[in-house]
């Protein structure tokens, strides 16, 4: 008969939080900011089709960073999630904080007791009635949340990006100038990012009642230019 | 509520009915027995050059009582199509609700919007499933009219209790006046119609079958209640302001009731 070994906890959690990281810093980096008129959300991603950055509800968005397969089905269930609790209820009563929470129960469910962890890290925003409702959640893979307070960045270089990002963004900034920041940040100083592999969506008033749009790349290339 | 997160064999796509069966039973409106209910009435749908109209009188009847004078029949499915009922009234504004909903569903699931085909099929597949309640005399009939920007026209379906799905070339008209005003658009329909001889048209189609039909609800001037009027064109769908449609009725009382322009030979 064989016997198990035995390992402790804290290594298997060290081992899996390790995994996670090392799968999550391979991808790249995503920021969301507040500007003056709702949320930005700045990809990387050469990809037109596969998208990072979605749309959850009529004032929610989700971004995801990591292994596509993974936060793809985190969005679906999210989407899932806020319509169902839309129907049922009232389109007032879908909320960022409620999936937030939820989005946090299942990474620390599976983080906990699944073989391996989701290699995802994901922010929820919300637009709320008034810029102090607005909300950002930036979701780790272990199901850890952070509120928060004016931008979340995610993905490989996370502490790099935000440090340049810290630096130079003003919450209260307009679309192109939010932009040229999440940019610049994302690219660092030895790059430049050229719009086709920027993707890059926004929740804004502007956009009626659902607030969610994608700023394609000639819109991009405008913004920066300006 | 909480995450819904399927085993691959058990997924329900973007199917958002199915969603809500397996997640939240009895949500789905299910409901037997013999019963009355208001009654929505008469609705029209005509094809332009450039786009498509729907419209409806704003009555729903319950017998040969009024259950409502301002009921809504009208409503945008989507950015790019608009749908509008006839009959039970409760059903079929439910119907309306899970219709928008599921399009939406599908487009923020799958990434990409239904076809306008796509979606005419969905709301026929919604109108066969509520075939056990039109057994019972809770039948909804609705139009469904939008862009198609695949082929650059606005396209017209329409039909029947049974889920059956018929695409009209020109114009449809359904609920207990639908007879009556689709005369009316017979008659002054031609191929080139403008957006506003198109609207003008549908005015008098509602007008004649408000003339005609009891349960079909006039021009209501006393209470500024109006029937409504959509468009779907390449940029959308949009509800022609209250003030215009009020306007046109006005036209139409003034010249006696008579049709308008489009009619006049």
């Amino acid at each position: 008969m064989t016997m198990p070994y035995y390992v402790a906890p804290e290594q298997i959690m060290k081992d899996r939080a390790e995994y996670a990281q090392k799968g999550i810093a391979r991808g790249r980096a995503l920021v969301a900011v507040r500007f003056d008129h709702g949320v930005l959300m700045v990809a990387e991603n050469p990809s037109r089709t596969l998208h990072k950055i979605s749309e959850i509800y009529d004032r929610v968005a989700f971004a995801g960073v990591g292994k596509y397969n993974e936060f793809d089905q985190l969005r679906v269930a999210g989407i899932r999630h806020a319509d169902t609790k839309g129907f049922t209820y009232s389109r007032e009563d879908v909320d960022a904080r409620s999936l937030a929470n939820l989005y946090a129960q299942f990474l620390g469910q599976v983080f906990t007791h699944e073989m391996k962890p989701l290699e995802v890290e994901i922010v929820v925003a919300e637009l709320g009635a008034t810029p102090d409702d607005t909300r950002l959640y930036h979701i780790a893979y272990d199901g850890s949340v952070v509120d928060e307070e004016t931008f979340s960045v995610l993905g490989g270089e996370a502490e790099e990006i935000s440090r340049r990002l810290g630096a130079t963004f003003q919450p209260d900034s307009g679309l192109a100038v939010a932009l040229r920041a999440c940019v610049d940040a994302l690219a660092g100083p030895d790059r430049t990012l050229p719009a086709s592999d920027l993707e890059v969506g926004m929740l804004s008033d502007a956009n009626g009642r659902r607030a969610f749009r994608r700023v394609e790349a000639d819109e991009i290339t405008t913004l920066l230019a300006s | 509520m909480s995450l819904y997160v399927f085993p691959s064999n058990e997924d329900p796509g973007p199917n958002f009915a199915d969603l809500l069966r397996r997640t939240s039973a009895g949500t789905l409106p299910d409901l037997s027995g013999e019963l009355t209910s208001p009654h929505g009435t008469t609705i029209v749908s005509l094809r332009y050059n450039g786009g498509v109209i729907m419209a409806g009188d704003r009555r729903a009847t319950e017998g040969v009582t009024i259950a409502y004078r301002n009921m809504e029949k009208v409503f945008p499915a989507d950015r790019f199509s608009a749908v509008a009922i006839a009959g039970a009234a409760g059903p079929a504004v439910e119907m309306v609700k899970l219709f928008q909903t599921q399009l939406e569903h599908y487009e923020k699931v799958e990434g990409s919007v239904l076809t306008l085909e796509g979606k005419a099929n969905q709301l026929s597949q919604m109108i066969r499933n509520n075939m056990p309640m039109a057994m019972q005399g809770l039948a909804v009939v609705p139009l469904f009219a939008g862009w198609d920007h695949r082929r650059n026209i606005g396209r017209i379906f329409s039909f029947d209790i049974t889920g059956g799905r018929y695409e009209e070339t020109d114009f449809a008209a359904t609920g207990s006046g639908g007879r009556n005003a689709k005369t009316t658009i017979k008659l002054g329909f031609r191929d080139d119609l403008s957006r506003d001889e198109a609207v003008e048209l549908a005015v008098d189609a509602l007008y004649q079958a408000a003339d005609e039909d009891a349960a079909t609800g006039g021009p209501d001037p006393l209470r500024g209640i109006y029937p409504i009027i959509a468009t779907v064109d390449v940029t959308g769908f949009t509800r022609l302001a209250e003030e215009e449609v009020a306007a046109r009725f006005a036209a139409v009382l003034a010249r006696g009731g008579r049709p308008g322009g489009n009619n006049r030979s």
